[in-house]
């Protein structure tokens, strides 16, 4: 009796040495060239800059004064550092509204496509799938085109003559706003829809049966039940909008930095690499800001329903 | 019968999904036909041509940059399947045991961390190494490229495991099979549609990547995406367009596969 009981745990014991064997490779990769170089980027943040880029191995915590604050070069008093604060607020600013406009469109998308026939499903779904494995530059490239001076909608306004000059929406924060809805837009259809489809119809039936209108409908039933895919939608925009860095740097011109171009500034030009540094771990700490809130959502509702 | 009363209608609800779908694709059409554009430039359409595919066709550094991106991103994708496809034995069809959630949270890191911060992690751990090896080869695209394909190259594996049970695999054991011989045998044959999603994602995921790319790179390593960013940010021709056509053509052929490849149950 006891003789079985242990080759039984040795046995389990043999499978679970077996399966940290096998998941190794992963885990040693994804750690050498993912996890393990951040914690280098916490240790430079904490550095001095070096004369040509890179750093010098001396602490300061210069860097991390300077995410927000400006040394004056004269008399050393600190200040806020006017252009810094503007970038993060446009940066943060920009995510939530391009999370806003892309729940406000992806959401009636996805009941939309929820709503269909379980044929034709697959093909919207499908029509969403290909702009979202579509590449991201090419995307933002297409809007580039679309929204510029001699873009087609200000060709079919002058057209028209419902305007007398192009209107200049290019390099602009409207222009990133534009561009980074129709990129992510497909990332906020998809995890919604996968909610929607999911949706027990006849408690709408009940809704209706109860007199509720069309509107207590949506807000009362369908809303709260799909609110897990909304939640997760709406993250699945926010981490990318606010770490972006192809759709300013095409569509917002040298002006409208987010924060990714003043990190990408302080690699080059720059040549101060513990500011960028720093910087960077500001970004991951909005990141991990907006995933706890997530995670004590998701968590929150899931114990009111089940 | 009177007017029926759809309890699935939402006012303006299909006119917003109607927009959605015209405008996701409108701009997508537009820089496609323009690829087609005889007139140099972009605003106005002098006919029908060819030229810009084939000015692309013979500019090397298109072609250059194309068989790098190529390049990495099959040996990444390769990489990455075979990395995520024994994590994903290593993780599914078991009951909890410790460390198991450390290794979901583990693989899905690099999904957590904007893509600006990896890169620039990167660029400070790799020059590091080269100044330490000397080594400047694509090894630094490939090593990063196959870290963050790992998790997409992770979801469809494991999802198709969690779908099989081990009844075909203790019958095997049963008969005597050695554990390599059920895994040659039979596991392999079942999970191989999934191995083969996590594959193409892999793959698409490598070959759009411009942000951890553009960190990485040294010199003269130029891939597709990185190559259009700087001429775009240069100025638009039309050349731009055709590549980008082509490239599209390419992501929907895979998309196209890959859908039918996941949606085939048995």
């Amino acid at each position: 009796m006891a003789r079985a009981e242990e080759v039984a745990r040795e046995a389990e014991r043999r499978d679970i040495r077996t399966r940290w064997l096998l998941s190794a490779p992963a885990l040693v990769i994804i750690f050498v060239a993912a996890t393990g170089p951040l914690l280098i980027v916490l240790v430079y943040s904490l550095l001095t800059p070096g004369p040509y880029g890179d750093v010098k191995w001396q602490f300061s915590s210069e860097a991390w004064v300077s995410v927000f604050m400006e040394r004056d070069i004269f008399d050393d008093t600190l200040s806020l550092a006017a252009a810094h604060v503007t970038i993060f607020w446009r940066s943060i600013k920009l995510a939530i509204v391009t999370t806003i406009a892309t729940l406000a469109l992806g959401f009636p998308t996805a009941y939309f496509m929820a709503t269909r026939s379980e044929k034709t499903r697959d093909l919207w779904l499908f029509l969403i799938t290909i702009p979202f494995w579509t590449n991201l530059l090419i995307r933002t490239f297409a809007v580039l085109q679309i929204i510029r001076n001699e873009g087609i909608i200000n060709m079919a306004l002058l057209k028209l003559g419902i305007i007398s000059a192009p209107i200049q929406i290019l390099y602009s924060d409207t222009a990133i706003l534009v561009g980074m809805a129709y990129v992510y837009l497909p990332l906020m259809v998809l995890p919604v829809y996968a909610s929607m489809e999911k949706l027990d119809f006849r408690l709408v039936e009940a809704g209706y049966d109860l007199y509720a209108t069309r509107f207590q409908v949506l807000r009362r039933i369908i809303f709260p039940l799909v609110k897990p895919g909304v939640i997760a939608g709406s993250i699945l925009v926010f981490i990318p909008a606010i770490g972006a860095y192809v759709t300013p740097s095409v569509l917002g011109g040298g002006k409208n930095m987010m924060l990714s171009n003043l990190i990408e500034l302080q690699f080059g030009q720059g040549r101060n690499w513990p500011l960028g540094s720093a910087l960077s771990i500001a970004v991951m700490i909005i990141v991990m800001v907006a995933l706890l809130a997530y995670v004590r959502n998701a968590g929150r509702s899931e114990v009111r329903h089940g | 019968m009177a007017s029926s009363f759809s309890i699935k209608h939402q006012p303006g609800f299909t006119a917003i999904a109607a927009t959605c779908f015209v405008v996701l694709y409108l701009p997508i059409v537009v820089l496609v036909v323009y690829a087609f554009n005889a007139a140099a430039s972009t605003s106005e359409w002098g006919g029908f041509s060819l030229k810009w595919f084939q000015s692309a066709w013979q500019n090397t550094q298109v072609i250059d940059a194309t068989l790098r991106s190529f390049q990495i991103g099959a040996t990444a994708a390769i990489l990455a399947t075979i990395a995520a496809t024994m994590a994903a034995l290593a993780t599914t069809r078991t009951a909890a045991y410790p460390g198991l959630t450390f290794k979901y949270a583990a693989i899905n890191q690099p999904l957590m961390v904007p893509e600006i911060v990896t890169g620039v992690a990167l660029l400070i751990f790799f020059s590091r190494i080269k100044i330490f090896t000397g080594y400047s080869g694509l090894g630094y695209l490939i090593a990063a490229h196959t870290a963050f394909c790992i998790p997409f190259a992770y979801l469809p594996i494991r999802a198709r495991l969690e779908n099989m049970d081990l009844t075909l695999e203790r019958a095997a054991a049963d008969l005597y099979a050695t554990p390599w011989r059920t895994f040659r045998r039979i596991t392999l044959p079942l999970l191989w549609p999934g191995i083969l999603a996590g594959l193409m994602l892999a793959f698409v995921i490598s070959l759009d990547d411009v942000v951890i790319t553009e960190f990485v790179k040294s010199g003269g390593q130029d891939t597709l995406p990185t190559y259009m960013l700087g001429q775009i940010r240069r100025g638009i021709t039309p050349e731009i367009n055709a590549i980008s056509t082509v490239f599209l053509l390419l992501s929907v052929a895979i998309v196209t596969l890959f859908f039918f490849i996941s949606r085939k149950r048995d």
